[in-house]
């Protein structure tokens, strides 16, 4: 039968290779997987979850404004993330409304506003390749920009990964010793802007959240150190990208939903064995009671 | 004239007021400090303790007033690594997966090139701050692994390291055990006679008889200021506590 095509595991990961736009995914996805889980260690730690969640979701009017005027969609979604984080830092200055209610607010408002926005503007915007991603229909303008993105991403967080960790950890002490604060705030802002732009073309607006703190989060139950903390949720969120996308290759399911269940499943092995932080504490399975 | 005073003075603040979106938290404070002093700053929960911190610190901006650090505007003192800051162990996240050389390694960033690589001469500093507090043995430890007084004192190395000549400690004797209190009153004496320049703030009345010089009692604004032995009155305590007496703060022999 069908199934048995992939009972060997050679050609479970060689057939699919056969095809360009799946070798395409596979990388663009690896890399795009790599920019988030990088970043995706600050925004656990610094407890942006649901500020990651709001701009992720703020760049959709971005996107389709920058679709109908012809501009990189990329630049488009970077305005609308980072106007999203001054907007809400403005309604919560000046109201008395808290927080997480601003937060909701606002993005919520942005997101409607972009799903109103492609219904109305009649051009070739495909919705639900923005809503859940393409990763399998990526064009090579998109693979430049991506590309581009990511590199600038992962440039910016290696220059400044130790003060932004300082900044993540105690940025009073940060300020006192004269480092400026202010410009790692926006810069930890632009690279989620950023990150959330090339995570949406592998797993939609809607799940890219997923990708900036799920592997954060499982290399956080796995570790004590942040390098390693880094590391562990690099792989992690790479690895969860190829299982996803062989998954949904093989299985025929929508590739990025495949990509972030790839990752909750790792998490929820991390939350149950994770030798320190795990329910379990698989440590004690091996080297037994002391 | 003016000029020639503010070089005599290691904290000099003259009419502070800070307001956070209007609502005021501190006003028309003042504060001269000298090398070699130690002050306590003491007041109610609320008081305005870790406003008059930040705003020496240059973490929040002042709306009125003037501070002066070494003569110098507070910007050049970040700069110069002139202050350092220990924080409440309320005030950190102790989950954070980071180890005591790495926290007290943080004290030296302020001095390294852009990418924060360490000289050779900043991992002697660390090491160097890591012994004064006896953490040696825990080098690679997380900070969560730490128990409260070990925890204070990693800060306190970071502060060391640092090598700030003010130091402004946030409840340093909160939450540590015996060993920790007695190795903060020796590290305290030792950074008097270097001639550092210390700002606590405190709950505990017995520490303040104990080290402070100098006594600063606040409730949003000073309420008294000076000499701990003149200052340091039942009727300025019960003032700065909001009507509260004395006994009832500290037991009858206050």
């Amino acid at each position: 039968m069908e199934l048995c095509s992939f009972l060997t595991l050679d050609s479970f990961i060689t057939d699919p290779l056969t095809h360009d736009f799946m070798r395409k995914a596979l990388l663009m996805s690896s890399l795009v997987a790599a920019v988030c889980g990088f970043l995706s260690s600050y925004l656990t730690l610094k407890g942006w979850a649901l500020m990651g969640d709001a701009v992720s979701h703020s760049v959709m009017p971005g996107v389709v404004v920058a679709y109908a005027l012809g501009l990189p969609f990329s630049l488009g979604a970077f305005i609308f993330g980072v106007g999203s984080v001054a907007l809400i830092g403005f309604i919560k200055q000046k109201s008395r409304v808290k927080e997480d209610t601003v937060i909701g607010l606002v993005f919520t408002g942005f997101f409607a506003l972009g799903i109103v926005l492609v219904s109305k503007i009649k051009s070739n915007i495909d919705l639900h390749s923005i809503l859940f991603g393409s990763p399998l229909g990526i064009s090579l303008s998109d693979v430049k920009q991506t590309i581009f993105i990511s590199l600038l991403v992962v440039i910016l967080l290696s220059i400044f990964r130790k003060d932004l960790m300082l900044y993540c950890f105690d940025p009073r002490h940060a300020k006192t010793v004269g480092i400026n604060v202010f410009f790692l705030h926006y810069l930890l802002l632009t690279c989620l802007s950023l990150a959330a732009v090339v995570g949406l073309q592998s797993v939609g607006i809607i799940l890219v959240v997923a990708m900036l703190i799920t592997p954060g989060a499982t290399a956080y139950l796995l570790t004590d150190k942040f390098d390693n903390m880094t590391v562990i949720s690099v792989l992690s969120a790479i690895i969860s990208s190829l299982i996803g996308i062989y998954v949904s290759f093989w299985f025929d399911l929508e590739t990025g939903g495949s990509i972030v269940l790839a990752q909750t499943f790792i998490f929820l092995f991390a939350f149950l064995f994770a030798p320190r932080y795990g329910i379990f504490k698989l440590k004690k399975l091996f080297v037994g009671y002391k | 004239m003016e000029t020639i005073n503010f070089q005599n003075f290691r904290i000099e603040a003259e009419n502070i007021c800070v307001d956070y979106n209007g609502k005021v938290a501190l006003y028309d404070a003042n504060l001269r400090l000298q090398p070699g002093q130690i002050c306590g700053l003491v007041g109610m929960n609320g008081a305005g303790k870790t406003t008059f911190f930040n705003a020496l610190t240059g973490f929040v901006n002042i709306s009125k007033g003037k501070i002066r650090i070494n003569g110098e505007s507070v910007r050049s003192a970040q700069k110069d690594q002139t202050i350092a800051y220990v924080p409440q162990n309320e005030g950190i996240d102790n989950q954070f997966p980071i180890s005591v050389w790495d926290v007290v390694m943080m004290g030296r960033y302020g001095s390294m090139n852009i990418f924060r690589c360490p000289r050779e001469s900043d991992v002697q500093a660390v090491k160097d701050a890591i012994e004064r507090v006896d953490l040696t043995d825990h080098l690679s430890t997380p900070i969560g692994n730490l128990s409260g007084g070990q925890r204070k004192r990693t800060f306190l190395a970071r502060a060391i390291a640092q090598r700030a000549s003010i130091l402004l400690l946030d409840e340093p004797f909160s939450g540590v055990d015996i060993r920790t209190e007695k190795l903060i009153s020796e590290l305290f004496i030792q950074f008097k006679n270097e001639g550092k320049t210390i700002l606590l703030s405190t709950h505990d009345m017995i520490h303040v008889r104990e080290f402070c010089d100098l006594v600063l009692l606040i409730n949003k604004t000073v309420v008294a200021y000076g000499e701990t032995s003149e200052v340091f009155t039942p009727e300025n305590i019960t003032t700065t506590f909001g009507g509260i007496s004395p006994d009832f703060l500290f037991g009858p022999e206050s």
